[in-house]
């Protein structure tokens, strides 16, 4: 469990930690809390030349109003995003997800940029943020969250770029919510996830949006679910019916901890389940 | 419901309370906590010595594989390293790893280098050591070394193993088995004859990875001809031994030192190639070394436990009375036999019969050899996989009867009235209650009560089902009786060696052999020579782990400390006692016969102000000036004990789940342990093993597997896939015990260390039967996934015969049900 040789920057400008990242042509890594790419580090499944640290970064610090939207810093770590009052406000979908990452002691060092960046389609905040439509501000541009998640452990974000934040609109705001995570013990990773959001009116469902955890590759949206509850009825019945196109277009891995098979299965389940807590009923 | 006699709760078994001035019996803070818990001891990683370089070592990414080529030449010339060895360079001074327990005269035992040296036989077994300046050199360096493979067929699953035709894990010996071990008793042909009921199972008992806090570390110095290895190992005595024999050192020029040593499960019960190896490397630099695993490289690398098929046939009456019961196992071996490998399973042999009366027996293990880590001691050794296979049979025998597991129980099992009982297997169990233990459990868990919620469930067709598990579980511990050993060809014996040291201002050393690990002897055993010597708690201090310091002793294994050490140390304070009465005497003017030994002082019967305490009487005998004819200078004082049976330790374990049936998910609702342990020195220790026991037994139950692919790969090498479980995932578990006292020593104590790991498996287990049972279920395989039961539930379902577990590979091996009533 000892990484192989690397250097080590922490600089304290964004523009110094770019040029890092570019001199490092290609072999360079960000490190941020570390909690996912120190393990890859020790197990020798990664081999950077140069770690980047960006914790001296002031901009991607902390949580932000800005007007219809909040951003949320690469740097917030788990626990700050968790307690974070205009996350609660305008979030809570996040702020609930992020509740159910790891163990304490996680939750305090990961960060909330680090995860979405690591993009383990087995994290529970890709799905969360799919289904919020956030959109990634990095040191070079903004990143839809649909063209975020490129592949397995993959982001579209460029060697030289670095993930500053994501604006999460304020457009659920007030909206029914629940992450449904199904893991086989308390700290394990979501064998599957289930992020959703739903908006009533007169014991209808007005609008609902659903992303899936760990069902393939990337997060990804069950569209047809979606589709289905519109401007329906707010009943576990109808949310159990709805729920069955849940592993449409997914993908989902075997592994040790579930079969493609269970997990299609859990997402059907897991997915009407979330659906009627969100939707309280 | 059973009803269980009302006078069996007999004023006996109610825990007794002790005196407010007995140390025994007092629910102590352990002493040794704030240093384990906080690091700042001698954990052997944190041993720093002048000059200390550090080892690491290659291991074989190939599960069965010749070694053509070997270059480490590039890994030699790296900066910081100081040598690289490989099998072929320590092939005239490594000799073979020890098995010290011949289990039949034919037992099939190949060599096992520490280094392999033209063959690898598990992925995880060393290749190569390298040696360097700091660790991370030493890390680096592996990756520079290598090697070419020849790859040979991977021997992965047992029953295969054991075919004609299938490849061999060693060549030379012509056959994958390495043993075949058989007990019979009464007669089981003409028990199951005519047998109104017969059940046939098959369980499987899945391959655990012991899983102990600290990794394993050595660190070994050479002095001249002189050795000192320190190593976190629970057998310090046993290693010196071993360590001599495989290398050639004179047994008087090692030393070894188990300085504090976080945790164990029978895993640091080994002699290990690493600790051979480092005691080769400091011999051949002249420098002292170090090595201390990481948990990955430990997860292949220590031995793991269980990995056992099972065949079980029990017949009964239709009134649920047994009338015999036979096993046959296929143990799994791993590549090599270690220590006390092949000995573990027939452990079982003697508690498959549990608590139960039955006319007939008979037992068959055969040992196999795989492609796999070997197996070997794994808390419980042999007695998890028994009282699994019988307590789970009554569950199907109660089911198959129509009668409730409680009751099927009741009318098997021993009465209390009946003790002393020679059982079929031929132990003599001294003592116990289970009726006691279980009405107490009963009533604890409200059983009356969670049936009858189970029936609503039911009846609503809940899709949370709430299942009921049972295990009355008694368990073979204290090991051992120094003749059972013997007449089991095991290759030692199994007393236990104490001392006390009296000292000149009348404080008090305690040396013990029973190497601590994390179990709080320092704690308990000062308590039983406070109460013994009559002197305060504080001025007692425990000695342990360093055979310069120890020199006799057994070690920590088998739930034997207390039972064994801890008498031992009984014995050795009434001969502190006997002498110190004898110059008390003298000082005192007064006849031996005439004194009262009381609160640390003699005092003169009827003569009240004539008194010497303890104190006095050592600094009288440490002055020397005016001694009693003949007497030495000295009150000090050692016993050794070899115990006449072993303790049986037993109680009432009840689990209710709640099943998702919708997703498989099981959570514990509550969980109630009554254990009858005997006497207890220190309740809050005794607490403490039976919650970690039960944890490690759920973990069984629910989580922990070990799973190898297809090609010997071990998948599980990470805590993110070997799932153990922590306190988040756990109930709040009800504890509390009955007091039957054990009539072989005179501490009236039976061991705890593994009781609570042995019953809790088959109790979760039944639960989760239970609650599916109304769906056809009758088994689910272990760990328990939620993946499992939903595919249990399916298959019931749909009528169909349980498919082979899970895709992947490794994860499955199949419902366990071999067939139902005959």
């Amino acid at each position: 469990m000892i990484p192989a040789p690397f250097d080590y920057v922490r600089p304290s400008t964004l523009n110094d930690a770019v040029t890092a990242l570019r001199e490092a042509d290609e072999e360079g890594k960000v490190l941020a809390g570390g909690q996912s790419l120190m393990p890859l580090l020790r197990l020798r499944l990664a081999y950077p030349e140069v770690l980047i640290d960006v914790s001296g970064l002031p901009e991607l610090r902390g949580v932000r109003d800005d007007g219809d939207s909040i951003v949320v810093g690469a740097m917030a770590t788990h626990y700050e995003v968790m307690r974070d009052p205009l996350v609660q406000a305008h979030a809570p979908l996040l702020a609930a997800a992020t509740s159910t990452v790891a163990d304490p002691a996680v939750r305090h060092r990961g960060t909330f940029g680090g995860s979405l960046a690591h993009a383990d389609p087995a994290g529970d905040l890709p799905a969360v943020v799919l289904t919020m439509d956030g959109l990634f501000v990095t040191s070079a541009r903004e990143i839809p969250a649909r063209d975020f998640f490129a592949d397995y452990l993959t982001s579209a974000l460029e060697p030289d770029e670095i993930l500053l934040g994501v604006r999460l609109p304020k457009t659920y705001t007030g909206w029914g919510f629940h992450y449904e995570k199904f893991h086989r013990t308390a700290q394990a990773w979501a064998v599957v996830g289930v992020a959703c959001l739903v908006r009533r009116t007169d014991g209808e469902i007005a609008h609902a949006r659903i992303g899936l955890t760990n069902m393939g590759s990337t997060p990804v949206r069950a569209y047809a679910v979606e589709t289905a509850v519109a401007d329906g009825p707010a009943s576990r019945e109808a949310f159990q019916s709805a729920a069955r196109d849940a592993p449409d277009g997914t993908n989902p891995p075997s592994d040790l901890h579930g079969s493609a098979e269970y997990r299609r299965h859990l997402a059907q389940v897991l997915t009407a389940r979330a659906l009627a807590t969100a939707a309280g009923v | 419901m059973s009803e269980i006699a009302p006078e069996a709760v007999a004023e006996q078994v109610t825990p007794s309370t002790p005196d407010a001035t007995a140390e025994v019996g007092r629910a102590r803070l352990r002493t040794e906590d704030a240093r384990l818990i906080t690091g700042r001891t001698t954990w052997t990683d944190n041993i720093q010595l002048p000059g200390l370089l550090h080892v690491a070592f290659l291991r074989s990414p190939i599960s069965h594989a010749r070694i053509t080529r070997i270059d480490a030449e590039d890994a030699r010339r790296r900066p910081g390293v100081i040598a690289v060895v490989t099998g072929a360079d320590l092939a005239g001074e490594q000799g073979s790893l020890p098995c010290a327990w011949p289990v039949t005269e034919d037992m099939v035992l190949p060599d096992h280098p520490p280094v392999a040296v033209d063959e690898v036989r598990y992925v995880g077994e060393p290749v190569a050591a390298v040696v360097a300046r700091d660790r991370y050199a030493a890390v680096d360096a592996l990756e520079a070394i290598d090697i070419d493979y020849e790859p040979l067929p991977a021997v992965v699953d047992m029953e295969r193993a054991i075919e004609e035709g299938t490849g061999l894990v060693h060549a030379d010996k012509g056959t994958n088995t390495s043993y075949t071990w058989v007990f019979e008793a009464g007669e089981p042909d003409a028990a199951f004859r005519d047998a109104p009921v017969v059940i046939e199972r098959r369980y499987v008992q899945q391959r655990l990875i012991p899983t102990a806090m600290e990794p394993r570390a050595v660190v070994c110095s050479a002095v001249g001809d002189e050795y000192t290895l320190w190593s976190a190992t629970q057998i310090p005595h046993i290693l010196r031994l071993m360590l001599a024999t495989v290398t050639g050192i004179p047994e008087h020029r090692l030393r070894v030192i188990a300085p504090d040593v976080g945790g164990g499960f029978g895993s640091k019960l080994q002699v290990y190639g690493e600790e051979v190896v480092c005691l080769l490397l400091a011999r051949r630099l002249g420098r002292p070394v170090k090595w201390t695993e990481s948990r990955s490289e430990g997860n292949m690398a220590v031995h793991h436990g269980r990995d056992q098929i099972q065949r079980l046939s029990l017949a009964a009456d239709r009134d649920g009375r047994i009338r015999g019961l036979k096993v046959d196992l296929l143990a799994d071996m791993g590549a090599y036999l270690m220590l006390v490998t092949p000995g573990i399973p027939l452990l079982g042999a003697f508690m498959f019969n549990g608590i139960y009366k039955m006319d007939a027996y008979s037992f068959r293990c055969t040992g196999v050899f795989t492609n796999k880590t070997p197996t070997d001691a794994y808390r419980g050794a042999g007695r998890p996989e028994a009282t699994f296979g019988i307590e789970r049979m009554m569950d199907e025998l109660a089911a198959e009867l129509g009668l409730d597991p409680l009751e099927v129980r009741r009318r098997n099992w021993i009465a209390h009235e009946e003790f002393p009982y020679d059982t079929i297997s031929g132990l003599t169990y001294d003592s116990g209650n289970y009726e006691a233990a279980t009405e107490k459990a009963m009533r604890l868990f409200d059983y009356d009560k969670l049936r009858a919620e189970q029936a609503d469930r039911r009846d609503r067709g809940d899709p949370v089902q709430l299942g009921i598990g049972v295990s009355t579980f008694t368990e073979m511990c204290g090991l051992a009786p120094s003749r059972v050993l013997g007449s089991l060809s095991y290759g030692a014996g199994g007393w236990e060696h104490a001392s006390v040291r009296v000292l000149p201002s009348g404080k008090v050393e305690v040396v013990t052999g029973s190497s601590a690990h994390g179990q709080g002897h320092e704690t308990a055993w000062a308590q039983i020579a406070a109460d013994r010597l009559g002197v305060p708690f504080e001025d007692v201090r425990v000695l342990h782990g360093d055979t310069s310091v120890s020199p006799k002793g057994m070690d920590t294994y088998g739930s034997r400390s207390l039972a064994v050490g801890g008498v031992a140390l009984y014995n050795a304070c009434d001969k502190v006692v006997d002498k110190a009465r004898r110059m008390a005497a003298h000082l005192l003017e007064a006849d031996e016969g005439d004194l009262e030994f009381s609160g640390g002082s003699f005092s003169v019967k009827g003569v009240p102000g004539q008194a010497r305490t303890l104190q006095e009487v050592a600094l009288a005998a440490f002055a020397a000036h005016d001694l009693p004819e003949g007497f030495e200078p000295s009150l000090d004082s050692e016993a050794t004990h070899d115990p006449e049976n072993f303790s049986f330790p037993h109680g009432t374990h009840l689990c209710a789940v709640e099943v998702d049936t919708e997703t498989g998910f099981v959570k514990i609702r509550s969980y109630v342990a009554v254990d009858d342990v005997g006497k207890v020195v220190n309740p809050l220790i005794v607490e403490g093993q039976v919650h970690g026991g039960l944890a490690q037994g759920i973990a069984q139950a629910l989580y922990e597997e070990a799973v190898y692919d297809a090609d010997g790969n071990l998948t599980t090498t990470t805590m993110a896939d070997y799932l153990v479980p922590s306190a988040a995932d756990l109930p709040t578990f009800t504890t509390d015990r009955t007091e039957t006292p054990a009539t072989t020593n005179p501490l009236g104590v039976k061991g705890v260390g593994e009781a609570g790991t042995i019953a809790s498996t088959p109790a979760v287990v039944n639960a989760i039967v239970d609650a599916l049972r109304p769906y056809g279920v009758d088994d689910v395989p272990m760990p328990c996934t939620p993946e499992r039961v939903w595919r249990a539930l399916r298959a019931a379902q749909s009528g169909q015969a349980p498919p082979g577990g899970s895709p992947e590979p490794g994860a499955g091996g199949g419902l366990g049900s071999a067939g139902g009533a005959a």
